[in-house]
């Protein structure tokens, strides 16, 4: 394998793991608190329902993603530093 | 795990392993993924609006993640993206319209499945042969020394180049100008049209249609197939948006189902959207083959066993 390929290879298998455990830990962290909330919504208040809904899944695909690149830069970084 | 708002028990891992796969297919492909999804969700007993609905809202985040990708690799024509969602709406509601009128008219499992069938298999036909072609010839003119005939764009190939040229070239003003994807000039109603069509399949068929979409604009508009992935993604996101919205509204979203799956989704996304800097265009829409086929085979189980997965 050429070295470009193990580079990018490593940093792949780093970036996917750090996407992982946020994700889980996000996911976990809704189904903990907002579960019970989010049924009560679903029965009571669907429009309200609809926005937070889409709010969460566009949360999960957004903002854990621009949370990964920033942790990646900053692991760059401190790699560089040392 | 027991999901309340659909009142349904399914392992988690079960729909982060769906959500994988489709994510895969989906970072990769540009397509939602939904003809696998959709049957995957209703064998776990899901009841089948849920299905519609969370798939639909499953698609967005997984989009969102394949898209931003896409994006770093400048694989998203967002000009493009931003006219074609205004004839995919359009298309969209056309489609619906269809649906209703098949309702009081005729048994519109059939005729919905038959038309999926029929177009599914067709498109896998059309690419295969295209493929084969191309592929052939850039070996051929590997040997000879030769060329190929380029795709319009100048990045791509294709052995069907010239329908492409051929509504490039269509005099019906207004016309814009697609740098990203390399077209200098094009008419704004050949965009529509292609936008409308798979819109209109949408609608009429269900799921974001990115199996329609895409193809069309590699062959119809004469995008280039990377482009042609990313920025389909990036239509999916705001035309799956509203679908999830309106949805949800009814009451056919489960949103922790939804997550759960996206927990699979947003990974696969990542692996696929970066594994198609490896392919060249013609290898991608090769191995993009598979997959209709395999909607096609899904439908026609749903219709034998009395259960259309979509």
């Amino acid at each position: 394998m050429h070295e470009r390929d193990t580079n990018w290879a490593r940093s792949f298998l780093v970036e996917i793991v750090v996407y992982a455990g946020l994700v889980a830990g996000y996911y976990f962290l809704v189904l903990r608190f907002l579960g019970n909330w989010l049924e009560w919504l679903f029965a009571h208040e669907r429009r309200a329902y609809a926005g937070i809904a889409l709010g969460l899944i566009i949360g999960q695909g957004f903002l854990l993603e621009l949370l990964t690149r920033w942790l990646l830069r900053w692991v760059k970084h401190a790699r560089e530093g040392e | 795990m027991i999901f309340p708002i659909a009142g349904v028990h399914i392992h988690p891992l079960y729909l982060i392993g769906v959500g994988f796969i489709v994510g895969v297919l989906g970072g990769f492909f540009g397509v939602g993924g939904s003809f696998l999804a959709g049957p995957a969700l209703f064998a776990a007993g899901v009841p089948m609006n849920f299905v519609v609905g969370t798939d639909l809202a499953h698609i967005v985040g997984k989009s969102i993640v394949a898209a931003r990708k896409h994006r770093t690799l400048g694989n998203i024509d967002i000009k493009l993206g931003l006219i074609m969602v205004v004839g995919t709406i359009i298309g969209v509601e056309s489609g619906a319209q269809v649906i209703q009128a098949l309702k009081r008219a005729a048994d519109v499992d059939w005729v919905v499945g038959v038309s999926f069938i029929v177009i599914l298999v067709g498109i896998s036909g059309f690419m295969t042969w295209e493929s084969i072609k191309t592929l052939a010839a850039q070996r051929r003119a590997r040997r000879e020394g030769g060329s190929l005939r380029r795709h319009p764009s100048g990045r791509d190939q294709s052995a069907v180049a010239h329908i492409s040229e051929a509504i490039q070239h269509i005099r019906l003003p207004p016309y814009v100008k697609l740098p990203v994807s390399g077209v200098a000039s094009i008419s704004i109603w050949a965009i529509l049209g292609v936008a409308y069509l798979g819109g209109f399949f949408s609608g009429f068929l269900g799921g974001g249609a990115g199996y329609i979409r895409m193809p069309c604009m590699v062959y119809l508009l004469g995008i280039p197939t990377h482009i042609a992935v990313g920025t389909d993604l990036f239509e999916i996101i705001i035309s799956a948006g509203y679908g999830t919205f309106t949805h949800a509204v009814k009451g056919n979203v489960d949103i922790l189902i939804a997550l759960v799956m996206h927990t699979g989704a947003a990974i696969g996304a990542q692996l696929g959207a970066t594994l198609t800097q490896y392919f060249v265009g013609p290898r991608i829409r090769m191995a993009f083959i598979p997959l209709p086929v395999l909607g096609a085979l899904l439908m026609l189980h749903g219709l034998l066993s009395g259960h259309p997965g979509k």
